[in-house]
């Protein structure tokens, strides 16, 4: 669980290099002295004439002008009303947008920890490198031993360690897409962090969050982790030459699975055989050709 | 869900409502936390203490208001209350369900001086 996972700040690196992703503490907030009439502040009732400065906080001069006065209290309410993740949001519509005018097709994998995310490009990258421009960003809190394997297809990847991290957020990846410089009418593979928790709430700015679940981690994952399947386009169900072998029962998976997520599709693969490889390809090209056609009704209105 | 980058997420929107709004203390901080968000209470309020430490929302005091998921059926058309993304419809027996209320994570207000 990811509660317990501990994720630290500030340890992100991007192919090795330590890169400052967040705002740190010790940046000086400056608050104006001077009465805010924004409409979404409004005055509270007074509190307490007494009410005084708590030791230990911040600038207790910059009161607000006028306040200070004797039974008015300079308590209010501000209204927010905005999503936690507001931020990422906007820089996940920030990349969105990038990757959109330049008829890139980005995915989002996500899973547990190996279930087969970077044998699948492998493999994947050997069927349609043909076709496409490929790309991989490769999440990982250690090591650059995916994008390694990834490198060795002769295809440009670029390696995030989230340190403690047990996501990549959309910032990173606009980070990384600025390091990248990515061909128009590409295909771009963001390959998360193995984990099925939080990864699920973090937009990336992909086309579609693709969860892979392998026939070794039981069929009821998608229960035990519905967020996950709930915010997938597309289920990979891998290591399907290992069913022989086992008690899987793989219509009861997919049975879970569309019940989290109603409509979910579905593809039984094998990334070390190939068995279900042609459908998936399918599927990815259908969705180049998607971006690719997006991208140049638009073009006009862009220049 | 990620509650420390959750908590992280909410310090940085109040410190940029702070540079806008002009206020130089957070005494209780608002969150609306669906039953579907997957969000840990005591796990947030923990990492909330952490990273709020030396901010202006030092010691806030955080009110969870939990909001109850709600679903819709895209067979029957009705609505009524889930407590989890697996449950199907009550009436039909349907897992076509449009969740309608449950999965926000939003912070409400502030309460600030
Ligand atoms: N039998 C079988 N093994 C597979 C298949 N796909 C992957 N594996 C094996 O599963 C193990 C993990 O594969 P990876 O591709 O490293 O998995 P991953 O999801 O990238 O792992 P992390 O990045 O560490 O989360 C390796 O030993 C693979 O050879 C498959 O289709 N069939
Ligand atoms: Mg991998
Ligand atoms: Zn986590
Ligand atoms: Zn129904």
């Amino acid at each position: 669980m990811c509660t317990t996972c501990g994720c630290g700040i500030g340890q992100t690196r991007i192919n090795g290099k330590t890169v400052q992703l967040r705002r740190h503490a010790g940046t000086a907030l400056r608050y104006r002295p001077t009465q805010s009439d924004h409409a979404h502040t409004h005055e509270q009732a007074p509190s307490s004439v007494t009410d005084l400065p708590v030791p230990g906080t911040i600038d207790f001069g910059a009161g607000i002008a006028g306040t200070h006065a004797p039974g008015m209290s300079q308590t209010r309410m501000v209204k927010i009303e905005r999503d936690i993740l507001a931020k990422n949001n906007q820089y996940a519509d920030e990349n969105r947008r990038y990757l959109a005018e330049r008829g890139i097709f980005a995915l989002n994998l996500v899973s547990s920890p190996g279930s087969g995310k970077t044998t699948l490009l492998v493999k994947t990258i050997d069927m349609l490198r043909d076709r496409f421009p490929v790309a991989v960003i490769e999440g990982d809190q250690q090591t650059d031993h995916d994008a390694a394997r990834i490198r060795a297809t002769g295809v440009p990847a670029l390696q995030i360690n989230t340190g403690k991290g047990c996501h990549l957020d959309a910032h990173m990846i606009g980070q990384a897409l600025q390091q990248l410089s990515l061909r128009n009418n590409s295909l771009l593979f963001i390959e998360n962090v193995g984990n099925l928790v939080c990864p699920s709430g973090f937009d990336l700015g992909e086309a579609h969050k693709v969860v892979i679940l392998s026939v070794t981690e039981g069929e009821d994952k998608p229960l035990k982790y519905p967020d996950m399947f709930h915010a997938a386009d597309l289920m990979l169900l891998n290591k399907c030459d290992l069913l022989p072998y086992l008690s899987f029962d793989v219509g009861q998976a997919i049975a879970y699975a569309q019940r989290v997520h109603p409509g979910l599709p579905v593809l039984q693969i094998s990334a070390t055989q190939g068995g279900g490889m042609p459908e998936w390809i399918d599927w990815i090209i259908a969705g180049c050709r998607r971006a690719a056609a997006i991208s140049q009704t638009a073009q006009p209105h862009d220049s | 869900m990620h509650e420390l980058s959750l908590a992280e997420n909410i310090l940085q929107q109040i410190e940029d409502t702070a540079a806008t709004q002009t206020f130089h203390r957070v005494k209780t901080v608002w969150l609306e936390i669906g039953q579907l968000a997957c969000v840990e209470q005591e796990s947030l309020r923990f990492f909330f203490a952490v990273v709020t430490e030396d901010s202006i929302a030092r010691q806030a005091k955080l009110e969870i208001i939990g909001i109850a998921g709600q679903a819709m059926c895209q067979e029957c058309n009705r609505t009524f209350p889930i407590a989890a993304y697996y449950e199907a419809c009550p009436h039909c027996g349907s897992d076509a369900l449009q969740i309608t209320n449950g999965d926000e994570m939003r912070i409400r207000e502030l309460e600030v001086e």
